[in-house]
């Protein structure tokens, strides 16, 4: 272990030292402090830590590091422009969009993507859309109606 | 200046506990008051409603209010955050707290202008007189706090509220949603190592071997600890704590305890120790009316929390001092547990709280806790976080228990009920830190010298625990309620979202149905007829001409039901009307509730918790239930325990009643039990049967159309 890795996160390259077969979640969270990635299962069936990789939503919980060395990867702390809030997160502020929310990165992850590929979804694109996340407080309705506000905006 | 619902208070329970006016709240030179409250943020947005409430009695922008996570060194004694509870006891102790401090600042502020309060004017903590001014922020001094609260201060009037009673957006959420650290899982403190529990995801009598010489040798592994059939492991890095975990988990061998029973609720009949009739009331002259008679029996599987967010705590231990971060619901119990389980004293343990993922009743927030504080003996002065792993958290966090119900009763040639029989048979509803002679944590049964494991138990009417709600709010003339309560537990049980409520209302509610359909009358109708309470009929009504009830097409495999409930009999007014398809498997496509919770503190925070409260029984009602293996639980990950999906999730409509003039009562847990027996209702009359086995899954539909044909 303790090999050097470089990862390209939030458009920034950063270098880290640890085994290659680490799960990029913990590379993240604790290597790099981007606490905003979190862990829910670690097989990949909750959503929580969802990372866009080359713009695809992933976990990171089962994503090893020498898989992603030449990856574009975007956390939940990355999604704005500049620093400034992603106007999905405005949005989810205007619609009160969680109860914990401890899953809402990994919603947002989610909700990025498909807004990247697809502005104009309909709801039920929305809600299959964010099928593989899991919410457990039932905010799901307040979620959709954010992620289609802030696609109208 | 006293509202007439407000002398109908009594002193607030909280209040009595912590008398001194210091306790509650403390002014700063910068303008802004810190406010101590022993109430938790736990996802359901309190701590924005106790803002709320603080700025309104002292007048000033809600901007201004810091609300102090609570902590055994500072905040005030406010038991456990749960049983929809926090508005009442904390709420109403800071209403009083405030109107108290604001008088003494006003007082405070006048001697400065050297004028009677009477002659002051006073706008956002500005205080005037004759063209000079001072402010609370100039008059901030401990002393002023240093008294005992006497209930003297006039409080404000609701018909007077400005921030109370409007929609306030929840204060914890902008970092959430930006993804910035906050929740316990995100602390990172100096030094910090990482730990493990190396447990079995599966129950077990004792840890026979354990051979850990494949991984001793890893890099970065701290330390392996052990004691008696605890093992945790602590690492410098997180992952390499979790990779050591799971190969001492398969280096482990463990005594196998005893299987559970195959048919639990069968089990539950047979294993009462005591059977205790809550409810009773006789007119032989009504019974003797009875024409029919009808009897049912329910049963209610055991539930997981599932919280997103596994548990987790961090714990240092520092000159004999035992400091512990945790996103327990009552930190005071869980520092006495500690103590009890560590041999130390309860003033060498602080207990700060800190946000963690959802949560729903008593999870694992405190063992969590224990076993942080068990690896930080060995830490030599460094934190230590621990997290659970998904498996750890669905073995080993304590389930909502399972029930059974039967129910009985008779109808008269009128079609009204003329008598009304109702028992259950349950484990305990509670099994928290801080009530028993043992500590509630799970590691302390672990130890060399192991605590016995405490029994789960019942909190005592009216509010109850797996009676709660047990007793019908209809009027009956001949009713009784047994609650046979099971000590032995096949599952670990304590504290979930309404505790018994949910499977008393879905039972009495399915029944009440079954009722209406034998007397040949609307289901409403039916409810309205027997019910006196005019709060509890002003929902129902709201819920029925919302959903349109009267209009109801029918059409084949769609229906409509009702379910309604006062929580704890005493609490919230909720009803819930649900729209169903049944096909392969039952799909909600529509839930509309009515709710009357008294003064509405923040209407968005009361929506939001019947929205999620509505939307998460509905998930209980259709998908969930723990499965049991030969080693007990065997829901281990989300395959074996599937929640409600974003493309499954109904959409909720929600009526709030307006009640400025009533007390507040909360609102978390009022929609689980009347959402369930909607859904239900709605599913027998798409189907013409009932099932009456939680959850309404596509084999228990199966089933109950093969069994009656």
């Amino acid at each position: 272990m303790g090999e050097r890795i470089q990862l390209t996160v939030n458009g920034a390259l950063r270098e880290i030292e640890a085994s290659s077969d680490t799960p990029l979640l913990y590379a993240l969270r604790n290597d790099l402090a981007l606490k905003g990635t979190r862990f829910g299962c670690g097989s990949g069936q909750c959503g929580a830590c969802f990372v866009l990789i080359d713009g695809h939503p992933t976990p990171a919980c089962d994503t090893p590091l020498w898989s992603v060395a030449d990856k574009d990867i975007v956390t939940v702390e990355g999604l704005g422009a500049g620093g400034a809030l992603h106007p999905l997160q405005t949005a989810f502020v205007a619609e009160q969009a969680a109860q914990c929310g401890y899953c809402t990165s990994g919603i947002l992850i989610s909700a990025a993507a498909l807004l990247a590929k697809n502005p104009r979804p309909t709801e039920r694109e929305v809600r299959e859309a964010l099928d593989r996340n899991l919410c457990r407080c039932g905010s799901h309705n307040r979620v959709v109606r954010a992620v289609l506000r802030a696609a109208q905006e | 200046m006293n509202t007439v619902a407000e002398t109908r208070l009594t002193r607030p329970g909280s209040l009595e506990k912590n008398p001194r006016l210091s306790q509650w709240l403390r002014v700063h030179r910068d303008g802004t008051v810190s406010i101590y409250s022993g109430k938790v943020e736990i996802g359901q947005g309190i701590l924005t409603a106790l803002a709320q409430i603080a700025a309104e009695e002292l007048g000033i922008a809600v901007e201004r209010i810091r609300m102090v996570p609570a902590d055994t060194a500072v905040s005030p004694d406010e038991g456990v955050t749960s049983g929809s509870l926090s508005i009442q006891d904390s709420g109403a102790a800071l209403r009083r707290a405030c109107a108290q401090a604001r008088a003494v600042l006003l007082a405070s502020a006048a001697a400065r202008l050297a004028v009677s309060t009477r002659d002051v004017q006073v706008a956002d903590g500005v205080v005037r007189a004759g063209g000079r001014s001072t402010s609370f922020w100039e008059c901030a001094d401990e002393a002023l706090f240093d008294r005992e609260i006497d209930d003297t201060a006039a409080l404000r009037s609701p018909g007077d509220y400005r921030v109370v009673g409007k929609p306030t957006p929840r204060r914890d959420l902008p970092d959430k949603i930006a993804g910035q650290p906050r929740f316990i899982q995100d602390m990172a403190l100096p030094g910090m190592l990482y730990g493990r529990i190396v447990r079995p995801p599966h129950n077990f009598a004792g840890l026979i071997s354990l051979d850990d010489s494949k991984v001793k040798s890893m890099p970065g592994l701290a330390a392996i600890v052990r004691d008696g059939a605890f093992v945790g492991v602590l690492a410098e890095r997180e992952d390499v704590a979790i990779s050591v975990q799971r190969a001492l988990r398969l280096a482990a061998s463990w005594r196998e305890a005893d299987p559970p029973p195959r048919d639990v609720h069968a089990w539950l009949k047979e294993h009462a120790a005591e059977h205790r009739v809550i409810s009773e009331k006789g007119n032989a002259g009504a019974r003797s009316r009875a024409t029919k008679t009808l009897e049912a029996s329910f049963t209610k599987p055991y539930l997981s929390h599932a919280s997103i967010g596994p548990s987790c705590a961090i714990a240092r231990i520092d000159d004999g001092k035992l400091m512990v971060w945790s996103h327990s619901q009552g930190i005071f119990n869980l520092r006495r547990d500690l103590a009890l389980a560590l041999g130390m004293r309860e003033d060498a343990v602080v207990v700060r709280h800190v946000e963690g993922a959802g949560c729903y009743g008593h999870n694992g927030a405190d063992d969590a806790a224990l076993d942080a504080a068990l690896l930080a003996r060995a830490a030599g002065g460094r934190p230590v976080q621990v997290q659970w792993m998904r498996d750890d958290e669905f073995a080993w966090a304590p389930c909502g228990p399972a029930m059974a119900l039967n129910l009985r009763a008779a109808l008269d040639a009128h079609g009204d009920i003329v008598d009304w029989e109702h028992e259950l048979w349950s484990n305990g509803h509670s099994s928290r830190p801080g009530r028993g002679d043992s500590p509630a944590l799970l590691a302390a049964w672990h130890l060399t010298s192991p605590h016995e494991r405490p029994s789960a138990i019942n909190m005592p009417l009216p509010a109850g625990a797996a009676d709660r709600n047990a007793i019908p709010i209809y009027d009956f003339p001949n009713q009784r309620v047994v609650n046979h309560y099971v000590r032995a537990m096949p599952v670990r049980t304590s504290a979930l979202r309404s505790l018994g409520a949910y499977a008393n209302v879905f039972a009495i509610e399915s029944f009440m149905d079954e009722l209406a359909q034998a007397a040949g009358i609307d289901p409403i109708a039916f409810r309205l007829r027997h019910l006196k309470d005019p709060r509890g009929r002003a929902v129902m009504e709201a819920a029925a001409r919302r959903a349109e009830w009267s209009r109801w097409k029918s059409t084949e495999g769609r229906g409509h039901g009702i379910g309604f409930a006062r929580y704890k009999n005493m609490g919230a007014y909720c009803a819930a009307v649900a729209e169903v398809e049944v096909g392969r498997d039952v799909r909600v496509d529509r839930l509309i509730l009515a709710v009357d919770v008294g003064l509405v503190i923040n209407p968005d925070g009361v929506i939001n918790q019947i929205e999620g409260g509505a939307i998460q029984s509905t998930s209980w009602t259709l998908k969930e239930q723990v499965k049991l293996g030969a080693r007990g639980i065997a829901s281990l990950g989300w395959e074996d325990y599937p929640i409600l999906k974003f493309s499954e999730a109904p959409p909720v409509e929600v009526e709030l009643a307006s009640h400025p003039e009533l007390p507040a009562v909360g609102a978390g847990e009022a929609a689980q039990g009347p959402t369930a027996a909607a859904i239900a209702n709605a599913v027998a009359h798409a189907l013409g049967l009932r099932v009456r086995d939680l959850p309404l899954t596509h084999e228990r539909i199966a089933a109950a159309i093969s069994q009656s044909t």
